[in-house]
Formats: structure tokens, C-alpha cells, sequence
């Protein structure tokens, strides 16, 4: 296996190349998540005119999505490498499918292809039109050109690309089961699989999430967080009329971990079909009163 | 005649969007031609996943000179008058006007306004933008730098580029100069993305398709879909096996590739176990991919098609074994869904039911399955049904929602529940009834026959419908979001299809009463929905929707069989000399009655006295006669449901009529006389009425 084609090596090369088009890399934003998109880097920064190039790993947690370890394509937590150009670049296609070329897809070989797929967030009361790209009828990506986020149209529109890294690393290594994947390219007794790195904690997750992750506390960390965020928000308004705000990234810190939550205890199955919608709706109320706090900070675009 | 070629290429339009757009185009542009005085020979659009392109054959190449004559005010007219006419004929002074002398009203003002005819040219460089920027796509975004200003321009997926042409076959066409959010019009295009990337120069639309077709582009959206249809069906032959054909995914698949390229994969034969009806959605809705069939049989083999958009250095070894990959995955899901799913009895699965919403205000899935046995079972008497295997049949008819397979295919609703009930050994009826109790989905689905079936397909309806009823959401115009217009026809094809005997205010009343504190459905309404679903339903099959409104308009109508018998006999006899010439004398005398009771101030419906009609004329008499006699026929005849016996009864109406109008004065001196002639002409209106309200009869 060469380095490039090893998981790790598939997120370098990424990594290089976006940051060959101007693209600051970032880390992964160190609070759980569901997806990339939660980052502040995408969320917040998406909003207001300020042009700006992001790319980053986020691992990305669906408690839900837990299999115990067995099924081979379903994870709990997986990586996703996003990135986020603003505004979008009139080439942001051609520079996807470079992209794909420089992680070893052979565009003359493979059947990639655009299709239909319209995002939308309910939680961070965000949309926008795209596809899902298709490498030979395997989805390997997300494209969005996003619409309106936190409820506030985007101006200028920003262009947001999702690799799925595992699904990826598995089509390029020609892998069927991802703990089977290839982790650093290394020989014999240093070659490390993700099945070493992530299956135990696939197990112990799925444990956590269905089972054992204590619902009393989660309920009240839900509040607490809802709580939260109202209270920095209004710590952080705007003491007269065009000031700016102060503490909308901590407010919307705790936005993310609400809805964090709230996927937890969806999980355990706690939350009624009905009182779902209810969840969703606070947690997206909380995302509209971030974004608002935010173009009134400098980086949002606020005099 | 010059000839138009217009192309907008954009990033991958959804499948589902271009067919519609290529034609909105057409009309768009077209119209705005028309309307502005411009003709054209043809016109035809196209689409790929990338490009809308129009071709406009025959356009002039100038619009006609119009010449317009105004009339002014009369000369010497208030200086006002002057300047309004000055200023509407675009004059600036009287000298530009001409004078004219009418013989009556002397001298006036006249303007002669001639506007020569505009170029083509000019006109398309400004139509196109608009039509450009306000293109009616069901859903569209902005992008780039461009959208940091509120206003520009709203597409499908960002708009790359616009070739726009206009000119004469035997000369160089002129660009049409125009630009829209940004985007110059001009004579460059691009071919497939991947197997043709360069730039391509066209001037018009025969080059152009031809440049496309080198560059691995086939514009029209027919010509994709028939390569792919007969590469598949080939590819299918070549290896003794048959195309499961389906149109639908032909046409979304022709939408996602310029340069179809088929292929075909196959999967391991130990998914076959799998239901063939999962694996056709799996592969088809996840994979966008066709099955096949062992040659001859019935039974699918373990391979699919699939349609490339590349014509790969490999021969499409590598694509092929990528989406085997991907089958493979898929159906490896599907498996683990079915053998969960095995894995645990319908009944229970009946408290997780109980928690799903079924509508805020009609409760849960599970409450609802406790009515709809109810009803059930109550209607297996009447369709001669086994009651307990109907209430069965219907506890279980909604088990299957919470499978995993239907949970990913909600399209396999009811087909996995029978194969789930025949897993564990449910009577067959019962089976077949979870599956067919949706049935019939619109007017040309199969209508179910097992009598379990039916009465819990009508169950589930008259629930539905009632429901909604009662809690007013009735369909409103176009909108109807619990297709409840779809579960009243099945209702409808039920009962026609079957022969079934039912009278809906009893049913409705019953599926009232199931909903308990939610009840309060006005049946009579209810019953009208059904009158207005029927008389469409028969009207698309030919029936006239006069005769249908002649029965409605009858107390008590709500057994629909007799409904459409009674129509059935009833244009039958109108069909006949008798019956059009009854439905005269009616209308005649309809109408003296109508004339007389207005002019009186007061009915005429008390019965003719029998003693004066015999003491009057001969014809006065017969009809009398006639009258009691028919009435009585007829009424009799419908009592044993026999309407062509009513029919005729009436028709032997039609000479006593002919002879009465022809013989007797209706408005006689004597006002006993007159009245008791009122009273026969009602008499008649009476004894049609045994068999419809002619009033509501056209013609």
C-alpha cells in the first residue's frame, strides 16, 4: 500500500491540495458534532459578506448510525474532510474533480457524475442546491452551493464540499469492509488498519449511545445548553445600536452541543415522533440567534 | 428564413427538471415571438444534463412595417385637447399632422404614425434576457461573487455560458447580442465533460448538433433513451437474459448522461432469496439501475444494467466492478433488513404502533387500526367476507410500517406485510389482504377480489375519508395532501368493480362512530364528494354527468350500484324515440308549470282529480289514465331494482303526452278546469320522477 493511498495519506493529499487554491486547513473543531457543516468555520463564517477559504477534517458523530462494529459501512463516528469557499469560484467543479484526480481517482476510468441532491439542515435552518457526486454509483461526496444559513440568505453564496474520507479510502483501496482500511501505509508490524484504531470504540459507542448514556443527564444538559446560549447571547449584545455583538462563538458553542444531545437522546429513543419536531425547532432557534449575533461581530461582516 | 439556435449550458441540471424546461423554453420564447408579430416554421427544444437548446426555424429576419392612423381633435379645439393628441400620437408639433374634412363634423386633426418593422435581431437580444432571468424552474439558487447583490441572477445550478444565433442558412449568423448576469451570449460551447473538454465554435443548429455528436454529446433526450433501451435489451440477449423494462427510471436516466454507455454488472446469486420486489427498488432507487429476468422466466437473475456516462480506457471493467461494489453493499443491507425482519411476528410489531402519530387530530396508527378492524369486520357480511379473518387481515394490514424494509423502501408497503404474513403462516386471504387493502391506487389499478380484501380496503378508505371529514380537511382546488379524491374513487371502483351493495350513509355513519370523540363527519357532505368522484369517474368513461346529477338529484341515493344502474338505464332510454320525446313533453310541461306557478304565486302538486280529467277531453282522460297506471309500473319496477322495467313503464307516457299538448288547452277559462290540467302536467313531472329528476336532464 503507498502512503498516498493509505487513509492518513488520503488526508494529507487533500489537505495539500486545497491549500494549493488558498484554502487556510484547519483542525477539526473540538466539540461533537454531527457534521462538518457545524464547524464554526462553515456555519458562522458562511454567513456575512466576507470572502473566505477553509478546508478541514471533522469527525463527525451520528449516534444513531451505530452498528456495534459489525456492519462494514456503517459508523458511529466517522471522518469528514470539508471544504468551504466563499464566495463559491465560478471553476468549484472542475476544482473537485482535480481533487479527485489527486487522491488517485483515474478520471478516463471511473464514471463520475452529478446528481440531484438538495441539502438541507432543519436543525441549523439552512438549504442550498447540489448533488451528490458519484464515483461508478458510489456516492463519495457532497456538493452544496448553500442558500440561507442560521435562517439568513447567504450573500455571496458559499460553495461547500463534503468528502466522505472512509467511503473514499475504501473505493480507493479496494476495501469492502471499512475496518479493513488501511490507516498509515505502513508494512508488517507497524501497518495499522481502522479496524485497530476505531473498532473497539465503535463497540463501546454503540453500547453508549443505545444503551447506557445516562437520559436524566442528557435531558438536563439539553436545557443547560439551550440555557446557555440564550444567557452568552444576551451577555454579549450589542450595548447600543450599531455596536457589535461580543460572545456570539461561545453561544453557538453551546447551539452545537444541544444539538448534540438532542441526537443522544434521539438515539436511545427517548423522544417521541412528535416532540421530535419540538427538539429540532429550539435547537434551530438557537442557530438563528447565533447567526444574527454574528453578523454583528467583525468576522460577520459588522462596521 | 434565418433560423434561431439558442443553448443555455449550465452545471448538471436535475433529471427530473429538463424535459419540462426544454419545452417552458420553447413556449417562453416562442410566445414572446407571437406576441410580438413575429412567425416562425418550427421550433423544437432540447436538454441534456448540462445544456437547454432551442432551434427556431423560419423567423424573418425583420418584423412587418405598421402604419397607424390617429384622429385628433377638430381643428380649432381647446389648446388641452391639442397637446393630449400631440403627446399620445408622439408629435411634437400641429405641423407633423395632417387635417382631414368629414362631411358632418368638418375639419380635424390627423396623425400618420409609421413605425418600420423591427429586426429580428434586436427583438431576441431583448426578449432572451428576460425570459433568462425569470425562467420558471421549479426550485433555483444563486452563486459566486455575484450573489453578495441582492437581484442577481436565480438559475437551476450556476448558468456557465449562452450561445445564442441568429441568421440565414446560406450566410454567417450574427450573434445575439445580449448578456445576463454577466454571461456575454456568443459562439462558444463545450462538449462532454470528460471526453471532450475542449472548446467548440457553432453557428448554427446543424453544425452545432453535429459538433455536440463528435464531442460526445447526443442532445436529444428521445435518441439517449432508445441507445440505452436497445444497448441494454442487446446486452440483456446477448446473455439469455430479458430487460425488466421501466419507463420512469429510463427517462430519470437518460437525464444524468450525455453519452449513455452501457454496461452490465452482476451480484452474488445468494441475494436472489431476498424478495425480487426489494431487490428492483434497492438497485433501482439507490443505484438508478435496471434489472433483469432469466430468460423466459419470471424469476430475476443475478445481474443489473447499468448506464455510464464514459466511454473508459478499460472497456468499463473499473466502473462495472465499482457499482458491483455498491449492489453489493446495498443488497447486503437489504438482506440484513430481511432477515431482521423475519425475525419478528407482525402482531408484534402492533405496540410500536401505537406511538407513531397517524395525524395530530385522528390520533395514533395504532388507534386507527383498531377502527379499521372494526369496520372491517363489520363489512366482511356485507361483501361476503369471513369477519374474522377481515378484522385479522386488518390488525395486521399496517404492521409492516415499521419494518426495517419498508422503513427504506416505503414504496414495498403492504407487499412485504403479505410476505412477512405468509412467513408465518396467515391464512392466504389474510396475506393477500395486507397487500391489497391499498388497492386501487387511481383509476386503472387492479381492484382486488378476495372479499377480505375488499372490506378492508374499504375500511381503511372510508376511515380516511371520514376522518378527514370530521376534522375538516377536505381537498380544496388543487390540494389534496391526504389524497383523499384517490381513496373515494377506490371506494367507488370497489363497490362498481365488485358489485358490491352498500348504502355509504350507513358505512360513513359506522366509520363516525369508530372515531368516538373525534366523530362529527357531515355524511351528507361526504356523500357529495362521492357524487362528484363518480361523475368524473363515469364521465371518463363516457357516461353523461347530466344523467348522474338527473339520479343524485333523487332523495336517499347512496347506494352507488343502483346510482350507476339507474344512469345506465336511463341513457339507454333516452337513447330511444320514446324517451327523447318524453323528455320534451317533461320539459313542456315543466316549463307551463313553471311560467303558471310563478304567475299564480303557488304549487300545482296536489294530485289531479281523476273524476274531472274523465269528465274532460279524450285526451285529458288518457293521460290521466296513463299517469296512474305508468306511476305505479314504475314505481313497482324500481322497488325490484329492475330500472329498464321504470323506463318502460314511462315511455308508454310519451303518445297520452303528444296527444294532450296536441289536443287539450291547457289554460282553459274555467279555472277548475285549468287547474286540475296544472295538476296533470305535475303528475307527470311526479312520475318521472319515480326514476330521475328530469330537470337536471340537458337537451
Amino acid at each position: 500500500m503507498s502512503q498516498k493511498k493509505s487513509f492518513q495519506g488520503l488526508i494529507l493529499t487533500l489537505q495539500e491540495f486545497w491549500a494549493a487554491q488558498g484554502c487556510v486547513i484547519l483542525q477539526p473543531y473540538d466539540m461533537e458534532v454531527g457534521a462538518g457543516t457545524f464547524h464554526p468555520a462553515t456555519t458562522l463564517r458562511a454567513l456575512g459578506p466576507k470572502p473566505w477559504k477553509a478546508a478541514y477534517v471533522q469527525p463527525s458523530r451520528r449516534p444513531k448510525d451505530g452498528r456495534y462494529g459489525e456492519n462494514p459501512n456503517r459508523l458511529q463516528h466517522y471522518y469528514q474532510f470539508q471544504v468551504i469557499l466563499k464566495p463559491n469560484p465560478p471553476n468549484l467543479q472542475e476544482l473537485y474533480l482535480a481533487s479527485l484526480a489527486a487522491i488517485g481517482v483515474d478520471l478516463k476510468l471511473h464514471d463520475i457524475r452529478f446528481v440531484e441532491d438538495d441539502w438541507e439542515s432543519p436543525t441549523l435552518g439552512a438549504w442550498g442546491l447540489g448533488w451528490e457526486c458519484w464515483c461508478d454509483g458510489m456516492e463519495v461526496s457532497q456538493f452544496t452551493y448553500f442558500q440561507q444559513v442560521a435562517g439568513f440568505e447567504c450573500a455571496p453564496v458559499a460553495g461547500e464540499l463534503t468528502y466522505g474520507l472512509e467511503r473514499l479510502a475504501m473505493y480507493v483501496q479496494g476495501v469492502e469492509n471499512v475496518y479493513d482500511l488501511d490507516f498509515n501505509g505502513a508494512e508488517g508490524a507497524d501497518r495499522i488498519t481502522y479496524g485497530d484504531v476505531f473498532l473497539q470504540a465503535e463497540q463501546e459507542y454503540s453500547r453508549h449511545n443505545f444503551e447506557s448514556a445516562d437520559t436524566t443527564m442528557l435531558f438536563r444538559q439539553f436545557t443547560d445548553a439551550e440555557a446557555a446560549c440564550r444567557s452568552y447571547l444576551a451577555a454579549g449584545a450589542p450595548a447600543a445600536e450599531g455596536e457589535r455583538h461580543r460572545m456570539a462563538q461561545p453561544a453557538y458553542d453551546q447551539c452545537i452541543k444541544a444539538s448534540h444531545v438532542f441526537n443522544l437522546l434521539d438515539a436511545r429513543g427517548v423522544i417521541s415522533v412528535t416532540e421530535r419536531q419540538s427538539y429540532i425547532l429550539r435547537v434551530r432557534e438557537l442557530a438563528k440567534a447565533c447567526g444574527a449575533a454574528w453578523l454583528k461581530t467583525a468576522a460577520g461582516g459588522a462596521p | 428564413m434565418p433560423d434561431l439556435l439558442l443553448e443555455l449550458r449550465s452545471e448538471e441540471i436535475p433529471a427530473r427538471m429538463q424535459r419540462r424546461a426544454a419545452e417552458d423554453l420553447k413556449k417562453l420564447v416562442t410566445d414572446a415571438l407571437v406576441a410580438r408579430g413575429f412567425l416562425y416554421e418550427g421550433a423544437k427544444a432540447f436538454s441534456t444534463p448540462r445544456r437547454l437548446a432551442l432551434h427556431i426555424a423560419g423567423l424573418p429576419a425583420r418584423g412587418e412595417a405598421v402604419r397607424e392612423e390617429r384622429r385628433g381633435p377638430r381643428v380649432g379645439a381647446p389648446e388641452a385637447a391639442v397637446q393630449g393628441f400631440l403627446k399620445g400620437a408622439g408629435l411634437t408639433s400641429l405641423d407633423q399632422a395632417t387635417t382631414v374634412t368629414d362631411p358632418k363634423k368638418g375639419e380635424f386633426y390627423l396623425a400618420v404614425i409609421e413605425r418600420p418593422g423591427r429586426e429580428t435581431l434586436d427583438v431576441l437580444a431583448e426578449l432572451l434576457p428576460e425570459i433568462v432571468k425569470n425562467f420558471p424552474w421549479p426550485k433555483s439558487m444563486r452563486w459566486g461573487a455575484a450573489s453578495a447583490e441582492p437581484g442577481s441572477l436565480r438559475w437551476v445550478r450556476p448558468l456557465q455560458s449562452i450561445v445564442a444565433t441568429f441568421g440565414p442558412e446560406t450566410e454567417s449568423p450574427e450573434v445575439v447580442p445580449f448578456a445576463v448576469g454577466g454571461i456575454a451570449a456568443g459562439t462558444v460551447t463545450y462538449g462532454h465533460r470528460f471526453l471532450a473538454p475542449e472548446a467548440i465554435e457553432v453557428r448554427r443548429f446543424d453544425d452545432y448538433i453535429q459538433a455536440l455528436e463528435r464531442a460526445k454529446v447526443i442532445l436529444d433526450a428521445d435518441r439517449r433513451k432508445d441507445v440505452i433501451l436497445h444497448d441494454a435489451r442487446d446486452l440483456a440477449f446477448a446473455r439469455g437474459l430479458d430487460l425488466v423494462e421501466d419507463e420512469g427510471l429510463l427517462e430519470e436516466v437518460s437525464g444524468l448522461v450525455e453519452w449513455p454507455v452501457v454496461l452490465m454488472g452482476s451480484f452474488d446469486e445468494a441475494f436472489l432469496d431476498i424478495p425480487a420486489e426489494a431487490i428492483r427498488a434497492t438497485i433501482r432507487a439507490n443505484q438508478k439501475c435496471f434489472v433483469l429476468r432469466k430468460g423466459g422466466s419470471e424469476d430475476l437473475a443475478p445481474a443489473f444494467i447499468l448506464v455510464s456516462n464514459l466511454v473508459a480506457s478499460d472497456g468499463g471493467r473499473a466502473i462495472t466492478a465499482g457499482n458491483e461494489r455498491v449492489v453489493r453493499a446495498r443488497l447486503s443491507d437489504a438482506k440484513f433488513f430481511w432477515e431482521t425482519d423475519k425475525a419478528i411476528r407482525l402482531e408484534d410489531r402492533l405496540p410500536k404502533l401505537d406511538s407513531i402519530v397517524f395525524h395530530e387530530k385522528l390520533g395514533t396508527q395504532g388507534e386507527r387500526i383498531a377502527r379499521i378492524a372494526a369496520l372491517a369486520k363489520d363489512l366482511a357480511t356485507l361483501v361476503g367476507a369471513d369477519p374474522a379473518l377481515a378484522e385479522r387481515a386488518a390488525r395486521l394490514a399496517k404492521a409492516d410500517l415499521v419494518t426495517e424494509m419498508v422503513g427504506e423502501f416505503p414504496e414495498l408497503q403492504g407487499l412485504m406485510g403479505r410476505k412477512y404474513a405468509a412467513l408465518q403462516g396467515e391464512h392466504d386471504s389474510v396475506c393477500a389482504a395486507i397487500e391489497e387493502h391499498y388497492k386501487p391506487l387511481g383509476p386503472s389499478d387492479r381492484v382486488p377480489s378476495d372479499p377480505v380484501s375488499i372490506a378492508v380496503a374499504l375500511a381503511d378508505k372510508l376511515d380516511t375519508l371520514v376522518g378527514f371529514w370530521a376534522i375538516d380537511e377536505k381537498p380544496t382546488g388543487s390540494k389534496d395532501p391526504f389524497a383523499l379524491r384517490r381513496a373515494a374513487l377506490g371506494v367507488i371502483r370497489l363497490i362498481l368493480d365488485r358489485g358490491l351493495r352498500l348504502r355509504l350513509l350507513e358505512q360513513v355513519g359506522a366509520a363516525d362512530r369508530g372515531l368516538a370523540g373525534r366523530a362529527g363527519a357531515d355524511a351528507g357532505d361526504l356523500l357529495g364528494f362521492f357524487a362528484d368522484r363518480l361523475k368524473v369517474y363515469l364521465r371518463d368513461q363516457g357516461a353523461r354527468h347530466d344523467l348522474i346529477d338527473a339520479v343524485f338529484a333523487l332523495p336517499g341515493q347512496d347506494d352507488l350500484l343502483m346510482v350507476v344502474r339507474r344512469v345506465e338505464a336511463l341513457g339507454q332510454f333516452l337513447d330511444t324515440e320514446d324517451g327523447k320525446n318524453l323528455l320534451a313533453g317533461y320539459k313542456r310541461a315543466a316549463n307551463i308549470l313553471r311560467i303558471e306557478e310563478k304567475k299564480d304565486g303557488r304549487a300545482y302538486d296536489a294530485p289531479p282529480d281523476a273524476a274531472l280529467a274523465a269528465a274532460g277531453e279524450p285526451a285529458e282522460r288518457a293521460l290521466a289514465e296513463a299517469l296512474a297506471k305508468a306511476r305505479e309500473t314504475a314505481s313497482a319496477a324500481v322497488a325490484r331494482e329492475d330500472f329498464a322495467g321504470a323506463m318502460q313503464a314511462l315511455s308508454t307516457l310519451r303518445a297520452p303526452v303528444d296527444a294532450f299538448f296536441q289536443d287539450v288547452t291547457v289554460n282553459a277559462p274555467d279555472p277548475k278546469l285549468r287547474e286540475n290540467r296544472l295538476a296533470l302536467l305535475n303528475a307527470l313531472r311526479a312520475a318521472t320522477r319515480e326514476v330521475a329528476e328530469f330537470a337536471k336532464i340537458e337537451g
